[in-house]
């Protein structure tokens, strides 16, 4: 039977960071209690069931959800969705959601002073293949200010939300940009104990996944905790 | 080491409300279902203030041909909703069981990775006497902020991060 992969201190963020400052009231006060895996942990709701009265156009394209064309450099993001074996899970939903090009998610209370792309909502789900395979175009995502200590600026990223086979396996992750030189001083990202661990959450630049005269690409795969 | 390969949880922000909910996302069953009831209740801050931008997913095993997945944003007042029908207990080893609860997965900014804990029902007080996992948390004070409470539309359940009457969550 494979292992059970809870939160790791390795690799997992604690609850309570004191340099994001939002973990303060936040943050369990309870220590966590280890719970035996039963019958919940180890089943969740069929894909289907989680994608079916959903009215998103396009999920997976989604410079292609308005009339026109959004702007900012449009590119590809794939990969692979793994479970701790190493083990492509085929038939797993990826949602993902994002700023637009200038920082600025269609949010209600984004209040940052950047402009909205009436053509780009920033939002996007798709379902992984036969191999684990999830692939999505979109726009690259701006940096945006933040409010948790001066100057504070979050670096480009996507979000990531995922269910793998069962609720042991829920995931929700960011996906960041290599070579960004604001990685260095985020508390969010920055909140990964181990360098190894924050590497996995950049993506990496995928010639392969280019597309001549159209989008750069980027691969990233995810590797979830809990059981298969 | 073996099981240090994972991808890293990283917090759901502020922002993901015009993304990840849906209209029929709080129905773990469809509207109409006999029996359905809401299970409602406020998450609330180390200080007691709403946590408004937070998400609640709940996910039971049966009774059979419902969905059993249910998301829920909450409000300004911190509240959330979701429409189900009680699940089943389940059979575990050595006298033990299951007893009816859904597992819910809490995320919120400032929240780094998910926090999950579970909902009980305290009309099952045989069950929940045989229940592995409630046996685990022992205390009686801890016990209770699992259990939910009867309502007028079904139950109540509230889900506090920190303070007198912390909620108890699960390393999953």
């Amino acid at each position: 039977m494979a292992p059970e992969r809870r939160n790791s201190p390795r690799i997992d963020p604690p609850f309570a960071s004191p340099s994001y400052q939002s973990t303060a009231l936040r943050a369990p006060s309870r220590p966590l209690l280890r719970l035996p895996y039963g019958p919940t942990e180890l089943s969740g709701p069929p894909v289907e069931a989680l994608t079916a009265g959903r009215t998103l156009v396009n999920p997976s394209d989604l410079t292609r959800q308005h009339a026109g064309e959004p702007l900012g450099e449009r590119i590809i993001v794939g990969g692979r969705v793994l479970d701790g074996e190493g083990r492509p899970l085929p038939g797993t939903l990826v949602e993902v959601w994002q700023a637009n090009a200038c920082g600025r998610y269609v949010h209600r209370s984004d209040q940052h002073q950047a402009p909205l792309d009436p053509n780009f909502t920033g939002s996007g789900f798709c379902v992984t293949d036969a191999e684990g395979r999830f692939r999505f175009v979109t726009i690259k995502p701006g940096a945006y200010p933040w409010k948790n200590h001066p100057n504070a600026w979050r670096p480009a990223h996507i979000h990531f939300s995922l269910f793998g086979r069962n609720f042991s396996q829920r995931l929700i992750t960011q996906m960041y940009f290599p070579g960004d030189p604001l990685l260095a001083v985020d508390p969010i990202y920055q909140s990964i104990p181990e360098p190894f661990a924050r590497n996995l959450l950049v993506a990496r630049f995928d010639f392969s996944q280019t597309v001549p005269e159209w989008a750069l690409g980027y691969s990233f795969d995810i590797t979830l905790g809990g059981r298969t | 080491m073996s099981g240090e390969v994972r991808s890293a949880a990283q917090t759901i922000g502020p922002f993901f409300e015009f993304a990840l909910p849906w209209p029929d996302g709080p129905h773990a069953v469809a509207p109409g279902t006999p029996g359905a009831f809401w299970i409602e209740g406020r998450l609330l801050d180390g200080a007691g203030a709403p946590i408004d931008d937070g998400m609640i997913e709940t996910w039971q095993l049966g009774p059979p041909g419902i969905r059993g997945f249910a998301r829920s944003a909450t409000d300004a007042e911190g509240r959330y909703a979701i429409l189900t029908v009680k699940p089943v207990s389940i059979a575990g080893g050595g006298g033990m069981v299951h007893a009816p609860h859904l597992a819910v997965s809490v995320f919120a900014r400032g929240l780094l990775k998910r926090a999950a804990t579970r909902i009980y029902f305290p009309d099952e007080e045989a069950a929940n006497a045989a229940d592995a996992t409630l046996m685990i948390v022992g205390d009686d004070a801890v016990r209770a902020t699992l259990m939910a409470a009867s309502s007028e539309r079904g139950y109540r359940f509230d889900i506090r991060m920190q303070g007198r009457g912390a909620t108890v969550f699960f390393d999953v």
